[in-house]
Formats: structure tokens, sequence, C-alpha cells
């Protein structure tokens, strides 16, 4: 059943990915990533990750893939011109892409995985619940992380504002406000 | 339980055909795009790992970065929108003022 799940999901996820990859349009492409994202959250079910399957749909799919779309919007995402200025440099990155997938798949077959075994068993976190555990372990082990993820958002949210905000030599011209004022008082009158 | 190495399978496929991704595509959104499937397929071996040593560590993991990825995606499309205003463009062949 695992099997089927995980054959089903993967293959959703890999025709996704390409799709992200071979779309013309941006707008599909998030779109793309959309399905990519949500497949994802499916194989984190799988792997007994309940906590991170959600956090994936809220996180991926419902704010970042949102921000895609918007900018998308925004900046028009029309057909990209796939016209190279160097035409072989299309084939050298899909040769090297492949040269690393056979890289990966060698380390995969070649090697058997090792490491120490942790005292997080399945049915240990079943016990306290997955979201308990995570919660717990966020606020001990990996409070320092956990609060440098918060400055690091603050930072993020800061350095978008100033990015994005339009930066002009020029004060910005008052008329436009009193403009605008005196509208709306005309609009009240009328 | 099916072998961990078939979750690592699809997750280095789905990393590399965003490494294709990002060096095929010329639209900078659509690369940034690759770059969070890139650190999904990342997040994928982190949690497959995570079950494979039966250690909440790779979950955890997987969770700060996600919130890199937000705010990556936050600053990245600030940038681009930047770079649209002076260039009218997303094109990253167009952007080269750096490049000499």
């Amino acid at each position: 059943m695992e099997l089927v799940l995980l054959i089903f999901l993967g293959a959703i996820a890999i025709t996704a990915a390409l799709g992200v990859i071979m779309a013309r349009k941006a707008i599909y492409s998030a779109l793309f990533l959309l399905v990519n994202f949500c497949s994802l959250a499916g194989l984190y079910l799988l792997l007994n990750a309940q906590f991170l399957a959600a956090a994936q749909v809220i996180v991926y799919a419902g704010a970042i893939v949102v921000l895609f779309l918007f900018a998308t919007m925004l900046l028009g995402g029309g057909e990209e011109s796939s016209k190279f200025k160097v035409q072989s440099s299309k084939f050298l990155a899909i040769v090297l892409a492949f040269v690393l997938l056979v890289e990966v798949g060698y380390v995969l077959v070649s090697g058997t995985l090792t490491g120490i075994q942790g005292s997080d068993t399945p049915e240990a976190i079943a016990r306290v619940g997955n979201v308990q555990a995570i919660g717990k372990l966020l606020f001990t082990d990996y409070l320092l992380p956990f609060e440098l993820a918060a400055i690091l958002l603050l930072i993020g949210i800061v350095g978008a504002v100033v990015l994005a905000k339009k930066k002009s030599n020029v004060p910005r011209p008052t008329s436009n406000v009193q403009n605008r004022k005196s509208q709306i008082t005309n609009r009240k009158s009328t | 339980m099916i072998p961990s190495s078939y979750y690592l399978a699809l997750s280095a496929i789905i990393f590399v055909i965003g490494v294709v991704g990002v060096l095929v595509r010329r639209n900078a959104i659509v690369i940034l795009m690759c770059i969070e499937m890139m650190m999904g397929a990342a997040g994928l071996a982190f949690v497959t790992f995570s079950r494979y040593l039966n250690s909440l560590d790779g979950q955890l993991a997987v969770f700060l970065v996600m919130a890199v990825a937000a705010a990556e995606v936050a600053v990245g499309l600030g940038i681009i929108l930047a770079v649209f205003r002076h260039k009218e463009t997303t094109d990253v062949d167009e952007v080269n003022l750096l490049k000499w």
C-alpha cells in the first residue's frame, strides 16, 4: 500500500517538477509548483511527518506559491524568449545535470545507509503525538535556531519592504495627496 | 516499510530537475521557483533520514528550512521587482551590468 502511494505521489511530483521547468508561461510554472508541493506534503504523511505535511501545505502551497503568483501577475510573466545567446549552454546544462543524477544514484546504490539510531521511534512519537514531540524539541534543544529563524523572518520582511519600495530622488510630491483629498471631498459633496 | 532509498532517489530526481530548471530557464521568477523545488527535494531527503534514523532532528531541520525559504522568496521577489523597475525585464540574460 505504501509502495503504491509512493509511486503515485512520486509520479505526480516528478511530472509537476518537469512541468515547472517546461511550462512556457511563468504562471503555469507556479501552478505546477503548487502540485509539486502538495504531492511532497503527501510524501511527508507517508513518512510519518504529519506536522511537516501541514506546514508544507500552509507555508509553501499557501504562502510561497501565492507570493509567486502575485509577482508573476505584477511583472507580467509572459512567454519567455527561449532563444539562447549560446545555444550549446542548454545542452551542456542537461548533460551536467545528468552527470549529477548519476553521481547521486551511484552514492545511493554503492553505499549502505548508516548512522546512529535515535530514540524517536514511531511508537514513542505516537505516544505523545507528532506535533507535541516536535514542539518540545523546538523549545528545548532547538531554541536558538528557532529564535534565529524568527530574526531571519523579521529581516526578510524589512528587506522585502526596503527592496520593493519605490525609490525616488525627488521628494514625494505632496500635491498628489492633496489632489486625492480634494477628490474625496468632491465626491462627498456630490 | 519500504526502503529509504526509494524516497532518496525520488528526492534526487526532483533536485536534479530543479537544477536543470535553474540552468535552462531565463525568467528570474521561474529560477526562484526551481530553487524552491530543490529545497523541497532536500526536505524530502531530510524527512526520509529522520524516519530511517528514528530521530526528529531531520523534521526540525525541514521546519527551519521552511522559514528560510519563506524569507528567501520574500527578499528574492523584492530584488526581482527592483530589477524589473530598472530594466523592464525579468530575463536574467538582460541583467548583466555586473558581468565585467
